[in-house]
């Protein structure tokens, strides 16, 4: 990709974004393909266009061309190439996509929750992070994503991936981040008066800056321990699903991406959405062998009590999404969610409910460039 | 065009003493006309005033987007501007223009008819499009709405305060209007054909407006049920699409990419239409693969219901489905693309002239190829993940939307006025103002596909400092649009009331709308024609005596 970096250093305004992600080139190559065949396309017709025009040009007013009916041959020569060529378009961006749309096994996870105007994340380890998400550079990094009211999608032009954020249901967007860096994160969903300010940095930094940064940050609960305060104590599932033999609810054990026979004879996979559902909609789908007692608990959970509590669901299979770390630097004294630093909460609009256009949240588009961590390294 | 005296020879009829034009001069005889050519007018004019008040929205957005701080204009107001923008272009100009206006006037006349099959419908569908456009113009005065024209739900039903039911009533009531023509065409089509029109010798601009009026009675009653569903979800609130009364937000994309994905078919395949008439009519021969040509429109419709979810690659869908809509949108690109390479074939051995309509078809091939191929892009998955919702798709569906259908409605208009209105307008100045056309909007859009892979999002009031040089390229581009849009207002009008009398056949064409006067009788034709020649049929088989013509021209000049 030297061509790549001539281009981008050599011209004065900005033609390529940023490589930061095993993506990037990737998508940068097939780009970089489709631009020659579009040029190849574009120019060719248009010189022979152009030669047309200037050699058949009107010789005399109300001349008559010369009578052609059209060719069969070139009729199918000028079909089958398009599509050829066109197929190799559509299998290069199958491939990509499939790449970037298929989590692999290995990733660690963190989660995310969208809310107009904010993103929201927190890390497995529990660090939780307003519109900035510190990652480190080479590892693979699972985004699972939902929202509290629209759509939204979680953008980031510098690793060419983005992914819908959707309410009522989880998408997942992951990444290997390449190089360390400052890179812009937008919302690319219009969701509503302040969509352009919804956004904010990732900061892709080397493991040994990252490790820095987490041990410099206060941490409250984990994931998982969320979710484990709230399965035991403040919603009180522990009752039902945490008895033994004999308990009346489901078994949530070791379920985690397990077949689960429903009692309508269905077997569905038990998954983060499956999960979710499970607490949302209870009656949708009942586990066989047990009756449909559960009350469900949509609007007395919010997204992030969900997410913690799935991510405790799966670590009982032994599938926790918290093994960064090993949560070494986390503490368990209470569920203070604070950001890793004071700049960041000052670009945060206040949420003004149902679009309200008289209140004018204050405008924080214009990105701050100084709000950088400390320990950042370029 | 200059020498209308000595063109206006060859076998064509003496002007009768009343003309269309010239048959009542009340309101009430616009206002309550049957005649296909008067409802054509009237939606010239309707027309053409929702698309001033579209690219004032547009001027708004650009002049915003000058600087990366939202300053002109506010978040608030800047969402309104561009969702309106949207609302009024796609269904208040692009959809009714060149069907509405252009087929309206030709369809009777090209196939020898004397009049659309059911003329009340005709009038009664320009009535629902007053009522819907007036609707949604009362809502804009209102507060207006701020949603994007997508209406993508929860935020449609449950986010926004703004006047989206009004909106929503409007569209569906213009929905009516798009039908009813669509009807009104295939119909007359079908049933109304002069003596010996058999259906291969349609000119290719019938055989295109066709196509269109299948989509149109198919797609159109999916979007007016969608707007039912919801108007159920945010009045009655009942759960349809917001997951938090039980409902499904991709559901909404589905039915509404259902309908719109079509509708760019709508809003493309007439202008396909009027580029097919250019390109055979100014090289003086018959159009090269006519039946490729006729049967590439009706398969971009067909094919054209099968790839809605090629824009919702990241919306969460099945990436199984993703994979069949990617290959479906890769196969409706190539009759697109058969289409341009028998445009360029027909031009060779051709007796091509240079007039304004044919610089917009040039122009439009040239605009339609960049504007197709980065819908390439955009059908390739692993791409679109990276270029949807950002300035890269808002430049490809300019391309194709302004690049290519204003363009050849803009031809259209140039080669057919003399016939609408039997008046000549300025060649100078309609060549002058195609060139500034066709450089201004290539400034505008050309830089927002460099905008979008540097990941721009669209819908933006306010962007990241490093966006700002390809932004103000692009404001520049506008600007010059507007004074190349501008002129055509100028000249057109000045032309209806001081422009030479137009011949009845000024470049001596074989179609039919060129064997009546100009402009035509109500009646469309002293009598019915019969037909004995192919479309763009230039020899002797066409009847028009162009020795003689051409004999004469020599004199004179």
């Amino acid at each position: 990709m030297k061509f790549y970096k001539i281009m981008q250093e050599n011209s004065w305004v900005p033609l390529f974004p940023e490589q930061a992600s095993t993506f990037a080139w990737e998508v940068d190559v097939l780009y970089f393909y489709l631009i020659a065949v579009s040029v190849f396309f574009t120019v060719g017709i248009v010189a022979v266009i152009m030669f047309f025009f200037v050699k058949y040009r009107e010789k005399e007013k109300f001349a008559t061309g010369e009578e052609i009916h059209g060719s069969i041959a070139l009729e199918t020569v000028w079909s089958i190439i398009p599509f050829v060529i066109s197929m190799t378009i559509f299998l290069g961006g199958a491939i990509i996509y499939f790449n970037q749309y298929r989590p692999p096994a290995d990733t660690t996870e963190i989660y995310v929750v969208g809310k107009q105007w904010m993103w929201k994340m927190q890390h497995g380890t529990g660090q939780r992070e307003i519109n900035e998400l510190h990652v480190p550079v080479g590892r693979k990094i699972k985004l699972t994503m939902t929202t509290e009211d629209t759509l939204h999608d979680f953008y980031i032009p510098a690793f060419r991936t983005k992914m819908d954020v959707i309410p009522g249901r989880y998408t997942t967007l992951w990444f290997e981040a390449t190089k360390p860096g400052k890179y812009h994160l937008f919302c690319a969903e219009y969701c509503g008066l302040n969509h352009s300010g919804m956004g904010g940095y990732i900061y892709v930094m080397e493991q040994r800056d990252f490790d820095n940064w987490l041990s410099g940050t206060e941490s409250g609960q984990t994931p998982v321990q969320a979710g484990q305060d709230l399965f035991q104590n403040k919603l009180g599932c522990a009752s039902c699903h945490a008895g033994g033999q004999n308990q009346r609810g489901a078994q949530i054990e070791g379920i985690y991406n397990k077949e689960v026979k429903l009692a309508n004879g269905q077997t569905v996979i038990a998954d983060d959405e499956y999960i979710r559902n499970s607490i949302l909609n209870p009656q949708s789908q009942i586990v066989e062998g047990y009756q449909p007692i559960m009350p469900t608990y949509k609007g007395q959970v919010t997204e992030e009590q969900l997410v913690s509590l799935v991510a405790y669901i799966k670590s009982l299979s032994g599938a926790g999404g918290a093994q960064m770390n090993g949560g070494s630097t986390s503490t368990t004294t209470g569920g203070s969610a604070t950001t890793n630093n004071a700049n960041s909460t000052g670009t945060v609009a206040p949420r003004a409910d149902r679009g309200d256009s008289n209140s004018q949240g204050s405008n924080p588009n214009a990105p701050d460039i100084q709000s950088e961590p400390t320990n950042r390294q370029r | 065009m200059q020498n209308a005296e000595a063109i206006n020879v060859g076998n064509i009829k003496e002007e009768p003493k009343v003309s269309y034009l010239t048959n009542g001069f009340t309101i009430k005889s616009w206002l309550l006309t049957k005649d296909h050519k008067r409802i054509a007018i009237l939606y010239l004019i309707t027309v053409s005033a929702f698309f001033a008040l579209g690219g004032t929205y547009a001027s708004l957005i650009r002049l915003e987007l000058l600087t990366p701080q939202s300053d002109l204009l506010q978040s608030a107001t800047y969402n309104k501007t561009f969702t309106q923008h949207g609302i009024i272009m796609v269904f208040f100009f692009l959809i009714p223009s060149i069907p509405a206006i252009l087929g309206n006037f030709l369809i009777p006349i090209m196939i020898g008819a004397k009049d659309l099959a059911f003329p009340k419908i005709n009038l009664l569908s320009w009535y629902f499009y007053m009522a819907g456009g007036g609707l949604t113009l009362f809502a804009l005065l209102q507060g207006g709405v701020d949603t994007g024209w997508t209406f993508y739900t929860p935020y449609s039903t449950t986010f926004s305060n703004s006047y989206v039911m009004a909106v929503g009533l409007g569209i569906f009531i213009n929905g009516f209007s798009s039908i009813l023509t669509g009807l009104n065409f295939i119909v007359t089509v079908h049933t109304m054909r002069a003596p010996g029109m058999t259906w291969f010798r349609l000119p290719l601009f019938v055989w295109a407006h066709y196509a269109t009026s299948l989509v149109m009675i198919l797609g159109t009653p999916v979007i007016a049920i969608t707007i039912l569903l919801l108007a159920l979800e945010r009045l009655a609130k009942i759960g349809i699409f917001d997951p938090a009364i039980g409902g499904d937000p991709i559901l909404f994309q589905h039915l509404f990419w259902f309908y719109s994905h079509p509708a760019v078919y709508i809003m493309i395949l007439p202008g396909m239409g009027v580029i097919s008439e250019l390109i055979s009519n100014f090289s003086r021969k018959k159009i090269f693969g006519y039946e490729f040509i006729a049967f590439s429109s009706i398969a971009i419709a067909v094919f054209g219901f099968l790839v809605w979810g090629h824009h919702m690659f990241v919306s969460g869908q099945s990436i199984y489905a993703g994979l069949v809509f990617s290959f479906l949108t890769m196969v409706v690109a190539i009759p697109s693309a058969i289409k341009v390479f028998n445009w360029a074939a027909t031009l060779y051995k051709g007796q091509i002239s240079y007039d304004t309509p044919m610089l917009y078809a040039l122009f439009f091939i040239g605009l339609f190829l960049i504007g197709g191929l980065t819908g390439l892009f955009l059908g390739s998955m692993g791409l679109t993940v990276h270029l949807t919702d950002t300035y890269f798709i808002v430049a490809h569906f300019h391309y194709v939307m302004v690049g290519g259908q204003v363009l050849a409605y803009l031809g259209g208009l140039h080669y057919w006025w003399s016939k609408i209105t039997g008046k000549m307008y300025s060649e100078f100045w309609s060549k002058i103002a195609a060139i500034i056309i066709f450089v201004g909007f290539n400034l505008t859009f050309f830089p927002q596909f460099i905008l979008g892979y540097l990941g721009m999002p669209r819908r933006y009031a306010s962007y990241p400092p490093e966006f700002q040089v390809l932004n103000i390229f692009s404001t520049a581009g506008a600007s010059i649009l507007a004074i190349g849009l501008i002129i055509p207002l100028i000249y057109l009008t000045y032309s209806i009331f001081f422009g030479a009398k137009a011949p009845a056949n000024p470049w001596l064409l074989p179609g039919l709308e060129w064997r009546t006067s100009s402009p035509p009788p109500t009646e469309n034709f002293e009598e019915t024609p019969i037909v004995t020649w192919e479309a763009y049929e230039f020899g002797e088989e066409s009847g028009l005596d162009l020795e003689d013509a051409r004999n004469k021209y020599k004199v004179t000049v």
